[in-house]
């Protein structure tokens, strides 16, 4: 097992396209960091400079406080699972378990012992003699795993390995992946852009943003005290409302108006951000999480007035797409002024809730469910 | 229905009809070898040349006989052999370092590489002519072996063949602990069997009826290939026309046998586009 860590990366292309800016990063030995964020961001360009697949423009990489910047990939000592498997198709599964400790050198018995266990670990005992075309994308992706685990490398470097499975059998293979980390304790870096695979698998989770880490947190971190309007926009599903609202004060405290209705912030929620004091009579970006929203009660006299623009039931929740007379704005470009139609408020309700587009519906919000940002994005503390 | 149904008997037709064409030299060639030579010349150019009426085995006895056909045969096969074998590790390996590798001047060379492939072989073969002679290389097997083992097309083949192969099978060798050289033998040789298939068959036909270089090159029959043996056939008398034949029909078999030995993975390799392009 091995500690990792990035001091100062970054990566610039021939033409000058400069895709990771000085990223610092610590991932602990034998911790499972998961590396998210939306296409093109450069997590995948990161796990590829640290299995040394591309050349760092600048920075150190460091295994166990070595520097590999020159080492070729075959002295590393990790092992990457694909997000195509990148199973040797000219060989079995016995075959491709083989391979990586055959270029070990290891001894015939040894090699039979390691992928004797990894094949009942891993369930792949009845497969060994197939070859990966008589597999199916899940077992692929167990074979793809073995092969990792019996190199018994130093770290798993794993690349989006479950985009290209089935929505139920991703989250059958993420359990057993949890599970076998936990059980190997290797040290694990784990690229994904899905934000549930993130939450669910991540001891920590570091999102990227146009080759910028973000925020490195554990995941209820991440989901609790977002770094940024970007951050909290990107982990939750769905994304964060976003709502350009004043900050008034009120009775020698504060309150946020949200239409016609003012919310009064709660003596906790100015203790654990001091920083709001300082923005009385601005504008800030409130945060409203979807699932924190919930129809006002019956002759509620505060509550905020909406129309549904759409309505999705998702049978335990339904999603309403709603017209407010909030400004609402987009979570990765707050300041910029949308163009047409401004970004629809998002409720997550409880159960089956049968709204119509155009049907007017009331809604309330706890003021220590808000979360506050700056103009710029950045969270007020 | 019934339009479908006369549309591939028609097709059916046609693809009949081009294959007998194709197929009537030869077969012609095969009957001709079979009969006495007196009527191999009478029956040309009616049915009767393609039906073997009398059939013996004499032309082939006296081809046996008259030349050194198996000292031809070995020659044919060694020089041709050599090329094709040695051909695929050099021109694969080539093909590798220009779809694979990083080094500078790479894309200069490849187009230089890809230039070769339009110029003709005649155009060379005088100054090619000379050096071997400078050389002291001229009837010997390694002036017909050498020029050509090396080959802009054969690179070009097998390239877009690798071009297309996932990068990820390579990265992860390497992240096995393959060396470079291990990836190609080992995950790139085993996963191109189509592209080796398609080179090995194209550039045997091309050598195994390779006439004017070993024309130039050779004067004594010891070093000499077979399409130059059947030329220098037909000018020793008596001229036997069932002799000729029979010489032919033999000459033709390796390549038979070599297409019907990677005709599956030539297919493919088609198929796949490796020749594509």
């Amino acid at each position: 097992m091995a500690s990792i860590s990035f001091e100062h990366v970054s990566k610039t292309y021939p033409d000058g396209t400069r895709v990771i800016d000085g990223l610092d990063l610590e991932v602990g030995d034998g911790e499972l960091l998961v590396l998210v964020g939306p296409s093109g961001c450069g997590k995948s360009t990161v796990l590829r400079m640290l299995a040394g697949l591309e050349d760092l423009s600048g920075g150190e990489i460091r295994i166990d406080g070595r520097v590999v910047n020159d080492l070729l990939p075959q002295r590393r000592n990790l092992s990457m699972v694909f997000q195509n498997y990148a199973l040797y198709p000219h060989l079995t599964v016995r075959g491709n378990l083989e391979f990586p400790l055959k270029m070990k050198g290891l001894s015939r018995t040894e090699i039979d012992r390691r992928v004797r266990e990894t094949a009942a670990m891993l369930d792949l005992d009845a497969l060994l003699d197939r070859r990966p075309k008589a597999l199916s994308g899940g077992q692929r992706q167990r074979v793809a795993m073995g092969r990792a685990i019996a190199r018994e490398a130093d770290a798993f470097l794993m690349d989006e390995p479950l985009s290209n499975l089935d929505a139920r059998l991703r989250v059958q293979i993420r359990t057993e992946i949890a599970a076998l980390q936990a059980r190997l304790g290797v040290t694990t870096i784990y690229v994904t852009h899905d934000q549930v695979e993130a939450m669910t698998l991540g001891q920590r989770v570091a999102v990227m943003r146009g080759g910028r880490l973000q925020q490195v947190a554990p995941p209820w971190e991440i989901y609790q005290r977002p770094s940024n309007s970007f951050v909290a926009g990107f982990i939750g599903t769905p994304g964060m409302n976003l709502v350009r609202a004043p900050l008034d004060s009120s009775n020698g405290g504060l309150c946020v108006r949200l239409g016609d209705v003012r919310l009064t912030l709660t003596a906790q929620a100015l203790a654990d951000q001091p920083g709001l004091a300082d923005r009385t009579g601005e504008d800030v970006l409130i945060g409203i999480r979807p699932e924190d929203i919930c129809l006002a009660e019956a002759g509620a006299t505060s509550a905020l007035t909406a129309t549904v623009r759409t309505a999705e039931s998702l049978g335990h929740e339904t999603l309403l797409h709603l017209d407010s007379p909030l400004t609402t704005v987009a979570a990765d470009a707050p300041r910029r002024v949308p163009h047409g139609e401004p970004p629809a408020l998002i409720a997550a309700l409880r159960g089956h809730h049968p709204s119509r587009p155009g049907d007017a519906v009331r809604l309330q919000l706890d003021p220590a469910d808000l979360y506050f940002f700056a103009l710029d994005g950045e969270a007020i503390r | 229905m019934k339009a479908s149904r006369l549309g591939r008997l028609g097709s059916y037709l046609a693809l009949t009809g081009l294959a007998l064409l194709f197929l009537a030299p030869l077969a012609m060639m095969l009957a001709g070898s079979l009969k006495p030579n007196e009527r191999v010349l009478v029956e040309a150019g009616t049915l009767a040349a393609f039906l073997p009426v009398g059939a013996s085995l004499d032309n082939y006895a006296a081809v046996f006989e008259r030349t050194d056909f198996l000292r031809f045969l070995f020659n044919s096969v060694f020089i041709t052999g050599t090329i094709v074998a040695a051909g695929l590790i050099v021109n694969a390996l080539a093909a590798y370092a220009f779809a694979r590798l990083q080094w500078r001047g790479r894309d200069l060379l490849f187009n230089l590489v890809l230039a070769l492939m339009i110029l003709p072989f005649e155009a060379i073969a005088v100054p090619l002519f000379y050096g071997a002679s400078i050389l002291g290389l001229r009837d010997t097997y390694i002036v017909q072996i050498l020029p050509f083992i090396a080959n802009a097309f054969s690179i070009y083949l097998f390239y877009s063949f690798f071009i297309g192969l996932p990068r990820e099978l390579e990265e992860a060798a390497s992240l096995d602990g393959a060396s470079t050289l291990r990836i190609f033998f080992a995950v790139i040789v085993p996963n191109s069997k189509p592209a080796f298939a398609s080179v090995a068959i194209l550039s045997f036909l091309t050598w195994w009826g390779s006439y004017l270089w070993p024309l130039l090159v050779t004067i004594v029959p010891e070093v000499r290939p077979l399409p130059v043996a059947i030329a220098s056939f037909y000018t020793l008398p008596p001229l036997q026309w069932g002799d000729i034949l029979a010489f032919g029909t033999l000459m033709v078999m390796p390549v038979l046998a070599v297409f019907l030995m990677f005709q599956r993975w030539f297919v493919r390799g088609v198929a796949s586009s490796a020749i594509k392009g």
